[in-house]
């Protein structure tokens, strides 16, 4: 990588590999499939991997850390649940809305502290305060799987929002993206977080905050999930929290991880997640436009990953430190 | 004196024989035999989930049936998840409070085949409810979903008119259910009568809002003259009415969807425009026939698995147009009188 942050061609790394896939499924569907070059259906390719890319810029801020958030996709439907559920049944809405922030701020707080301070692996701190969440939620706060956005409430309207014919979540993802951007290259803290992902140790010795970062990280990214759950929500006019159950948590592992964010820490940004956002987007229209069925599109987007994986596996062999360190 | 008494024993048992004879000509043995069969048997529910319509509803009808008989009504809540419900099962079955009749919302044709035939060999009545089965339960009661497929056909046919595309998109559920396959066939079966109107396409949603809003929003791209399009569950038909409102396509697309007859999920959502259709499972008859299916099944005597009955809920494609008060059922009322008691 250079100066400016544009892949460095003559080393390609997986970054490259899928960027180039990207590119090559792009010309091919515009060249093959009527329409998809329309403008209106490059605006549903991006809108519809927002909300999966808006929860990859929350768990790249976290893996990049070296770490990673398996209760991301439980926070955003089962926050957005309840808030909704305290709406139907009367809860004034600032009341609401103190209790739901409250509330992802508290579990973002618990995988922040159980992961820095109790030294739990981040993957069974985040995949138990997942099971959590749900388990809590729908079994205490709410009374059915589905729950609907009242009438005329501003997540209703939200969902309706359009600046040019561009639905809002676009925008919202780009500015988030932006925000992450300018936090991960410009700030100090950002820049922090490389160093402590890539040598947690090195980095507590030179005087990095390490553990209250740590506790940052999974803040943010509760909030980053209660966000995209608003955003679901305003869209259906209903969250169902039947989404935690989906492929939904390894989709979003996986658009940060095929757009080259290693799960070992310290490598990776933004524009890793737009990659890998932008390849599983234009995947996923390409095959929708060509009809072909679900159980074929899951082997595809399998094989493609894995043959991106593999590619990167031979061009850049494990080295020495990944081999001590080991990934998560 | 010893006289007397035997003359008093006499009367009083006179008096006792004569005032209970009228009552031994109206002693119906009915009620006897009913209580004696029914009485203290167990009956569970195993759905795909507690938390949706569909099984609420069910538990809400079966629960007060069999509690009026005396018997005890349990659910199971898999949440979904197949091997949950699988464990839900094989517990019950071996547990000491092993349940007389196990009702079964399958999630495909055969995950739960062999659980099945283990709980009737155990001496459970299996009844299947709205998912199909390859398997011979004592009794399937649910839509018969290739007939549901063609009344939803007929009503986006009837939607679109004879002046319009006559383009169709489906969104299917998935490639395993059998309530998903079925539906298609029967659509396909009205439409190959009616070969001017064609299936521009047909991708899956995997019964997810998000996943329909995605794939309606990309068919509607392609073929923005659709007249008419068939989501396969007014679970995730939420998500093809946010993209046909977002391609501000309201009114012109007649989407055509299926669901339990809920209020809040289908006969709102007729009432203000989101569904031009909606073939809707009469949910309160659906339950009234497994509750009648569970009390023959009780007091027939016979052993679980040596019957088959298929009892076919009456469907209906209700239209804004024909929509009375009682056309749905409500969730939030059923609730209500649940945390009244």
């Amino acid at each position: 990588m250079n100066a400016i942050g544009w892949p460095n061609w003559r080393r390609l790394n997986q970054e490259g590999i899928v960027f180039a896939i990207a590119i090559l499924l792009f010309a091919a569907a515009a060249l093959g499939l009527p329409g998809f070059l329309a403008a209106d259906n490059l605006v549903a390719i991006v809108r519809s991997v927002s909300v999966l890319g808006i929860l990859a810029l929350g768990m790249a801020v976290v893996i990049i850390g070296r770490g990673i958030d398996l209760s991301a996709v439980a926070i955003m439907a089962m926050s957005v649940a309840w808030y909704l559920q305290l709406l139907n049944t009367g809860t004034s809405d600032g009341l609401a809305f103190v209790y739901v922030l409250a509330g992802v701020l508290a579990i973002g707080l618990l995988n922040g502290f159980l992961v820095a301070y109790a030294d739990v692996p981040a993957i069974f701190v985040t995949l138990a305060t997942g099971s959590f969440v749900f388990g809590y939620v729908r079994s205490q706060l709410i009374t059915q799987d589905a729950v609907p956005v009242p009438g005329g409430h501003w997540v209703e309207l939200l969902g309706g929002v359009r600046f040019l014919d561009i639905p809002v979540e676009v925008f919202v993802f780009a500015g988030l993206a932006f925000l992450v951007f300018l936090f991960l290259r410009y700030t100090k803290w950002g820049r922090f977080i490389y160093f402590a992902g890539d040598n947690p140790v090195a980095a507590r010795n030179i005087g990095v905050p390490v553990r209250p970062m740590l506790v940052l990280r999974y803040v943010l990214s509760a909030f980053v999930a209660l966000i995209a759950g608003l955003l679901t929500a305003a869209s259906l006019h209903s969250i169902n929290t039947r989404i935690v159950n989906s492929t939904l948590l390894y989709d979003i592992v996986l658009v940060a991880v095929i757009g080259g964010i290693g799960l070992s820490g310290g490598r990776g940004g933004v524009r890793n997640v737009l990659v890998g956002a932008a390849l599983i987007g234009i995947l996923l229209n390409a095959m929708t436009i060509i009809d072909i069925p679900l159980l074929y599109q899951n082997l595809i987007k399998a094989a493609i990953l894995l043959g991106a994986i593999i590619v990167d596996g031979i061009i850049n062999p494990r080295d020495e430190q990944t081999t001590q360190q080991g990934d998560i | 004196m010893r006289l007397l008494r035997t003359l008093m024993a006499a009367a009083t048992a006179l008096a006792v024989t004569a005032f209970a004879a009228p009552s031994l000509a109206a002693d119906d043995p009915g009620p006897a035999a009913y209580a004696k069969a029914l009485n203290g048997k167990r009956v569970m529910l195993v759905p795909l989930a507690m938390g949706f319509d569909l099984a609420q509803g069910w538990a809400h009808y079966l629960k007060k049936e069999v509690e009026a008989w005396g018997g005890t009504f349990e659910t199971r809540d898999p949440n979904w998840v197949v091997d949950a419900g699988a464990q839900a099962i094989t517990d019950a079955i071996a547990s000491d409070t092993r349940p007389d009749v196990l009702i079964i919302h399958a999630p495909d044709l055969n995950s739960y085949s062999k659980l099945m035939k283990k709980a009737q060999a155990a001496g459970t009545y299996v009844l299947l409810v709205d998912n199909p089965a390859n398997f011979p339960a004592d009794a399937f009661v649910g839509s018969d979903w290739d007939k549901l497929g063609q009344l939803e056909a007929e009503a986006a046919i009837k939607g679109c008119g004879e002046n319009s595309s006559k383009k169709i998109g489906l969104v299917q559920g998935d490639q395993a259910n059998s309530s998903s396959l079925y539906q298609y066939a029967g659509i396909m079966k009205v439409l190959e009568k009616h070969p001017d109107f064609q299936v521009v396409a047909k991708p899956d949603s995997n019964w997810d809002a998000t996943t329909s809003r995605n794939v309606t929003t990309t068919m509607l791209q392609q073929h923005p003259d659709i007249c008419s399009i068939i989501d396969f569950w007014d679970g995730d038909a939420t998500g093809a009415s946010a993209a046909i409102r977002d391609a501000k396509l309201d009114g012109k697309v007649f989407l055509v969807t299926t669901g339990g007859g809920e209020k809040a999920a289908d006969c709102d959502k007729l009432q203000d425009g989101t569904y031009g259709a909606v073939v809707m499972t009469d949910l309160a008859r659906q339950s009234g026939d497994m509750n009648a299916i569970i009390k023959f099944l009780l007091q027939s005597g016979q052993p679980a698995g040596t019957s088959h009955t298929y009892i076919y809920t009456l469907e209906k494609a209700t239209t804004k147009a024909d929509l009375k008060p009682d056309s749905c059922w409500d969730l939030k009322a059923l609730q209500a009188e649940a945390a009244a008691k």
